[in-house]
């Protein structure tokens, strides 16, 4: 089996698994007085403390969620909530997951105005676009830190700092779910008010995400009831998938160099293989080198991705969010039309070898002499 | 509070020598649909099944909805069984019929003394019945002609009966009273809604697919089978067949030529299908196709592919507009996931400029140009079957 699909998740890595089963051994609950809550509240703290280290930042400023959706949701409805009465713009862009996108719309039916800035004709979001965009009127800026359809970049800490200095009262969102942990990271230096993280894409379990609010900046609870997480985020902790999520973190935060490095050979190997075999590449040197885009004209994305998958080679078409839908993405993106219908979404993860990259394009070829392209 | 369910016949009523058969297989269909629902005494009287619930805790809404999806029943009525006499009849109905009487305007009382040893005449029943119903609910007014409502009491054997409200029925004739059909089940709006139809008429259906993996997915088969499962609640329980359809396609696209690539096609498919349905004992293929829909719908493509069929070919949206088509798909529940987007058995195929009037001696001279048999063979061979119950 080869497992390229690590954007839309990954494998839980044996000190998750591990942390997991420790979590639901200790089975007390964190909100109980007795010796057992007091444990699994332990648990919960020192992995809210790995969370914190990672990102740089004070361990009272992480917020457990079930998912980086219910993060991404929890900020926008809730900087919409408190600072929308009177500012009513919100500036993001035309690329975000549908977790930060369908929100802004969402909010856009209820009379807000939102800008959506979309990439150049090079496929690149521009930080001036950004910061442009931005005005006195506006509540919340949020904008992803990594595209999870191409791996593209974005230059959030360029645009969210010139942001931050002449709009202060401006709130900055950044999602940042295909970032962490492959990139460096830092919200201070990203200025990011609050950032959405998820623990199933850096080998945590499924089910479990996390939110960086900074000190100050008020976002309502979006779920209410018995007061957990400072009276952020009710609801009783899941202690198993905390301590998962907790466990990943301390394996990969201090490897985040070593990884990229590592992606970024294997990247630059199937953008090698791809130029030789006449197999077009989406992306480019300067998106993540997890995330890769590449097409192969002629065939349906869906049609090579079940192909391959006969070959015990797992892709994914566009992102795996839509399934069997269209992707807009991809197009605003300025892929050329005849690529779009064709793409493929090749996501590393530290497991991947060479060797699979040479599968994965004998695959390919295979493919090519033996399927029937469109017509 | 005792109710009861009654399910007043459609058409069944007026067969003749043979309406006992029509109302086994009726009384059979009921008890295998409520077979989790509960105990039931069941009885039968005057074109009517009783569905009586033997314990108290049995959801009657859940039932009454299971009914409605019944071939062979055309109105169901819910109904208060009271004890035998006038008393009883006045007092302890009016609860009951409250949820009715109170949103109508005007009503009308009738009533079926099946027992003649009752005191009461009909018309006396009618009367005192009417008269308490105007007491405890002034607003109403008598309309004989056209009423809001009809109260109906039923004096029977046992007990008396007292219903207002009558819901409509699936219609048609008993699955199973009308032999047996092969459907063509696509994954599309059309084919679950043509299954629906032939069923109405008594035809216990069994559904084909064909896969083309890689060029169509695992999701793409559970989605038919999730129809075929959404069609079984009217047509019971479904044989799936599925069919590997893959190396005749590809075999096709490189021998035949590509406008008429899907009529051929279309023929092999309903060869497939009726091997099956000869080793089955199946009388007919069934399939959605409407005149005009597409390019392999158009008159003269049906009829170079019925020249292939030995056995008759069953086209129930043959006159229906896609709108209608997609009313019914919403009212049996298939429709939502009729549109789900996985590629589907032959879209990367399709020829660019399909023929709208092939020509049969053509269409024979494509076919006959490779010889299809050994893959046919090998299709059918590869064919996985499986059980789809209708669910609960």
């Amino acid at each position: 089996m080869i497992y390229f699909d690590n954007a839309a998740t990954t494998k839980p890595c044996d000190e998750a698994v591990k942390a997991v089963m420790n979590g639901l051994d200790r089975y007390g609950n964190p909100s109980s007085l007795q010796g057992m809550g007091v444990e699994a509240e332990k648990l919960i703290n020192a992995a809210r403390n790995a969370i914190a280290k990672s990102i740089g930042a004070a361990d009272e400023e992480i917020y457990f969620t079930s998912c980086a959706t219910e993060s991404s949701n929890t900020a926008i409805f809730g900087i919409a909530k408190t600072l929308g009465k009177r500012k009513k713009r919100i500036v993001t862009t035309s690329v975000e997951h549908p977790s930060v996108a369908v929100c802004c719309d969402e909010l856009e039916k209820h009379g807000f105005e939102v800008v959506r800035v979309a990439p150049d004709g090079e496929g690149r979001i521009n930080a001036d676009d950004i910061i442009s965009a931005v005005d006195d009127n506006t509540c919340l800026v949020s904008c992803m830190l990594v595209n999870n359809e191409t791996g593209r970049i974005l230059p959030i800490e360029q645009a969210f700092s010139a942001i931050k200095r002449r709009f202060p009262q401006a709130v900055t969102h950044c999602d940042c779910v295909q970032g962490y942990l492959k990139i460096p990271l830092k919200v201070k230096k990203l200025s990011a008010d609050i950032i959405s993280l998820s623990g199933h894409k850096i080998h945590a379990p499924k089910g479990i995400g996390a939110m960086y609010i900074k000190k100050g900046v008020r976002v309502p609870p979006f779920m209410r009831g018995g007061g957990q997480e400072k009276g952020f985020r009710s609801g009783t902790e899941c202690v198993p998938l905390i301590c998962g999520f907790g466990a990943a973190v301390e394996r990969y935060s201090d490897t985040i160099a070593e990884r990229f490095e590592k992606a970024h050979s294997l990247r630059k190997y199937l953008f090698e293989k791809c130029d030789e075999h006449g197999i077009h590449v989406n992306s480019d040197m300067e998106c993540s080198p997890y995330i890769n885009s590449i097409a192969l004209e002629g065939y349906k994305s869906e049609v090579l991705l079940h192909f391959l998958e006969q070959r015990g080679i797992y892709v994914s078409s566009g992102s795996a969010c839509s399934k069997g839908k269209k992707s807009s993405v991809i197009k605003e993106f300025g892929i050329a039309e005849k690529y779009q219908d064709s793409t493929l979404r090749i996501s590393f993860s530290e497991e991947n070898t060479l060797e699979q990259i040479d599968s994965l394009i004998e695959s390919l070829i295979e493919a090519r002499e033996k399927l029937c392209s469109t017509r | 509070m005792k109710e009861i369910i009654l399910c007043k016949y459609g058409e069944i009523a007026l067969k003749g020598l043979n309406k006992n058969n029509f109302e086994s297989i009726l009384l059979k269909n009921v008890k295998r649909r409520l077979r989790n629902s509960g105990s039931f005494k069941y009885s039968r009287a005057q074109s009517t099944l009783y569905v009586q619930p033997l314990t108290d805790d049995i959801d009657m809404d859940e039932v009454v909805d299971k009914l409605s999806k019944v071939f062979g029943i055309a109105k169901l009525c819910r109904a208060l069984t009271v004890e035998k006499n006038m008393d009883s009849i006045l007092h302890d109905s009016m609860d009951y019929l409250a949820e009715a009487l109170e949103g109508a305007s005007s009503f009308k009382v009738n009533a079926k003394r099946a027992d003649k040893k009752f005191p009461l005449k009909s018309p006396e029943i009618c009367r005192e019945l009417g008269h308490e119903i105007l007491e405890r609910f002034p607003h109403l007014t008598v309309d004989v002609h056209n009423p809001d409502v009809t109260v109906t009491v039923e004096i029977r054997e046992e007990h008396a009966f007292i219903n207002a409200l009558k819901l409509d029925g699936a219609g048609g004739i008993p699955v199973g009273s009308s032999g047996r059909g092969m459907l063509l089940l696509s994954g599309g709006i059309d084919s679950p809604v043509a299954g629906y139809m032939v069923a109405k008429r008594g035809v216990q259906i069994q559904a084909i697919h064909f896969e083309a993996p890689p060029y169509t997915s695992e999701r793409a088969k559970m989605k038919v089978e999730k129809l075929a499962e959404e069609i079984a609640a009217y047509c019971g329980d479904i044989n799936f067949y599925c069919v590997p359809f893959t190396e005749i396609q590809e075999v096709l696209r490189d021998n035949c030529p590509e406008e008429l690539f899907t009529i051929v096609m279309r023929r092999l498919m309903m060869e497939i299908a009726q091997r099956f349905c000869e080793k089955e004992d199946i009388q007919c293929l069934v399939t959605g196709e409407s005149i005009g829909q597409v390019a392999s719908q158009t008159m003269y493509a049906m009829v170079c592919t019925d020249a292939a069929c030995r056995i008759p070919v069953f086209r129930p949206c043959i006159g229906m507009d896609k709108s209608e088509i997609v009313a019914v798909s919403r009212k049996i529940g298939t429709f939502d996931t009729s549109i789900e987007p996985y590629e589907d058995c032959c879209t990367v195929f399709t020829p660019k400029h399909p023929k709208t009037r092939p020509v049969l001696s053509e269409v024979e001279a494509a076919q006959v140009a490779y010889d299809y048999e050994p893959l046919i063979k090998k299709a059918v061979d590869n064919t996985t079957v499986k059980l789809i119950r209708n669910k609960v």
